[in-house]
């Protein structure tokens, strides 16, 4: 489906607030969804004011946290594979496809080994080790991958699975020798847990997410031109190497910062961008900001699925996003047969 | 005339690690575009036509010499201010490109106003004249995949035409056309040449259409300029014969009474 004419901002403003509703809509929702049953009549009143006690502390200090937490994850990795999609000029590829999930998780996992504190110097470490694993992978993904003249579909994906595989088995290595009480949650936090999360942590991821969504957003229109191959954007005035250097960079802030406060979550990044442009055309000014709005809804939406399906236990939230991205990702794959780049 | 374009010298070799497709050296090659003129480039396969437009268009640097614009060095001029007076039209838009005519043609405003998140209302009027000269007004909300070869060839057109360069760089604008839409292009390309009064530079393999449309021609072997002048200068049976390393017999044209060559098929002249 393509959109009646060239986007503008009148056009953009209007369907971002629409799908900002939209999102809004689903997190008031959320607040009234959980195992503690806290009757609607008592959400309604904590939102206000007069209620204090169990039901404060719920609604309060677990439900809103993790709402606004999955509202963050689900758009940074949404706009991270809108960024990486963009870059490579391929659909398929995702933070968690590419392997920059692996290399992040692995730093968060190396900054807890060493043990970084507590409160803001604790979270800002998390995620600049998170930031450092997701670059070191990156670059080493795209120098496997990278060709004359581009970035070839097969290789690319391969050179994500090598370079996943081995920061994955550095993870184990790590945890093996490490006493495991240390690292108690990290299991639950290695297939994406959208938990309890402190204040300050929620303060950096949001300052992160918000550097990235900017990094990535910014120069939205010089990405589309892009996509006609990288000597016709330099034909057009396009600064491509620094284009691709400052998009990487947003791209990999935000899949750590998702990574280092929620775990990997793999697959957001890729259905949420693809079904966007499904609906709304490739235009990366309206991708972006529409897939950080999407991503966050999706994200939630899981996350809601992941508390509740089978309560009251609690199932990982990356347990429904891979549920839900394995086959799309299979279908993507599949109809791109044919393509000249595969 | 003065010179629009000016090649002083120029000398490129790709890294031992770059060469494939289309990879060639330039060597000690110094030519100069006059404004207003059409000016074509022919030369046989790896003669260094396509380093040439990526040379012109600053997508490569040269190892020594000058390529200068309007009286500018390529080197001291930053992309968008390149972009603004040197538009080129290469093959062909890659496979799946998602955008619709008009987007692209509107990608073409890019170096207008890089720093701008939307296109302005100035950068609309530009695209829908754009479109309107080569004639893709009412394909503007097809995408560049539905359309055929010569549609998205003058989409491509309009792209470039959006830029209001002072110098339009063809590379193969032929290469995916059948006769109608060669006649076509030659049209419109005319057109532009006199009514616009663009200054063109055309890199073809058809001698034909480039003896038919050009002002002057530069005939490039082994990566230099072996001649340069009007064509019944340059398409010249010995010249292309060793050029090409092929028989040829060179005719002119019934009606416009440009040079036009026949390949000799090697077996069939005893007939």
């Amino acid at each position: 489906m393509t959109p009646p004419g060239p986007m503008s901002g009148a056009r953009l403003a209007a369907l971002l607030v629409g799908l900002g509703l939209v999102v809004t809509l689903a997190a008031l929702g959320a607040l009234f969804v959980g195992s503690a049953s806290v009757p609607p009549g008592d959400v309604l009143a904590v939102l206000s004011g007069r209620v204090k006690g169990v039901d404060q502390v719920v609604v309060l200090s677990l439900r809103l946290p993790r709402i606004l937490a999955a509202l963050l994850a689900g758009g940074a990795l949404a706009v991270a594979g809108a960024g990486f999609q963009a870059l490579s000029r391929n659909p398929l590829a995702e933070p968690s496809v590419l392997g920059v999930s692996s290399g992040a998780a692995f730093g968060v996992i190396v900054a807890q080994v060493f043990g970084l504190g507590s409160g803001l110097v604790e979270a800002v470490g998390l995620a600049a080790c998170a930031f450092a694993g997701a670059l070191v992978a990156g670059v080493a993904v795209y120098l496997i991958a990278s060709r004359a003249g581009g970035l070839p579909v097969h290789t690319l994906l391969l050179a994500g699975v090598i370079i996943s595989l081995f920061f994955s088995s550095a993870i184990t290595v790590l945890i093996s020798i490490v006493d495991f009480d240390r690292l108690g949650g990290v299991v639950h936090w290695l297939l994406g847990n959208l938990g309890p999360i402190a204040p300050t942590r929620l303060v950096v991821f949001a300052v992160a997410a918000a550097t990235g969504f900017w990094l990535v957003l910014g120069p939205a229109r010089a990405l589309n031109l892009l996509a006609l191959g990288e000597e016709s954007a330099l034909q057009l005035g396009v600064d491509a190497e620094g284009l691709k250097r400052r998009i990487f960079a947003g791209a990999a802030l935000l899949t750590s910062a998702a990574v280092a406060f929620v775990g990997p979550i793999g697959f957001v990044g890729l259905i949420v961008p693809q079904i966007v442009r499904m609906l709304l055309g490739s235009d990366n000014r309206v991708v972006i900001p529409a897939a950080m709005l999407g991503g966050g809804a999706f994200l939630l939406l899981a996350d809601t699925l992941a508390r509740n399906v089978i309560a009251p236990a609690e199932l990982s939230v990356g347990v429904i996003t891979a549920f839900c991205g394995t086959p799309f990702f299979i279908y993507l794959l599949r109809s791109r047969t044919g393509d000249p780049r595969l | 005339m003065t010179a629009l374009l000016e090649c002083q010298r120029v000398e490129f070799a790709y890294a031992p690690r770059e060469v494939g497709a289309g990879a060639f050296a330039i060597r000690d090659l110094s030519f100069d575009v006059r404004a207003g003129e059409t000016f074509g480039v022919i030369g046989p396969n790896a003669s260094g036509k396509t380093t040439l437009v990526r040379l012109l268009s600053k997508v490569l640097e040269p190892s020594e010499g000058r390529i200068l614009l309007e009286g500018e060095d390529l080197s001291g001029l930053s992309r968008p201010a390149l972009a603004r007076r040197v538009a080129v039209v290469t093959q062909d838009v890659p496979r799946g490109f998602p955008h619709t005519v008009e987007e692209l043609v509107l990608m073409g405003r890019f170096s207008r106003s890089p720093r701008r998140f939307f296109e302005s209302a100035d950068d609309r009027v530009a695209a829908r004249r754009a479109m309107e000269a080569v004639g893709v007004m009412e394909l503007r909300g097809a995408l560049l995949d539905r359309l055929s070869g010569g549609e998205r060839q003058r989409a491509m057109l309009a792209r470039a035409l959006a830029q209001e360069p002072r110098l339009l760089v063809l590379d193969e604008p032929t290469a995916y056309l059948d006769l109608r839409y060669q006649a076509e292009l030659a049209g419109l390309l005319r057109r532009l040449g006199r009514e616009a009064h663009l200054t063109i530079v055309l890199v073809s393999h058809d001698l034909g259409f480039a003896a038919e449309l050009s002002d002057r021609l530069l005939l490039m072997a082994g990566g230099t300029g072996v001649r340069i002048g009007p064509p019944e200068a340059v398409i010249d049976e010995a010249l292309l014969e060793a050029a090409y390393g092929c028989r040829v017999i060179v005719d002119k044209h019934p009606i416009s009474r440009r040079p036009t060559v026949h390949l000799i098929y090697p077996g069939g002249d005893n007939r």
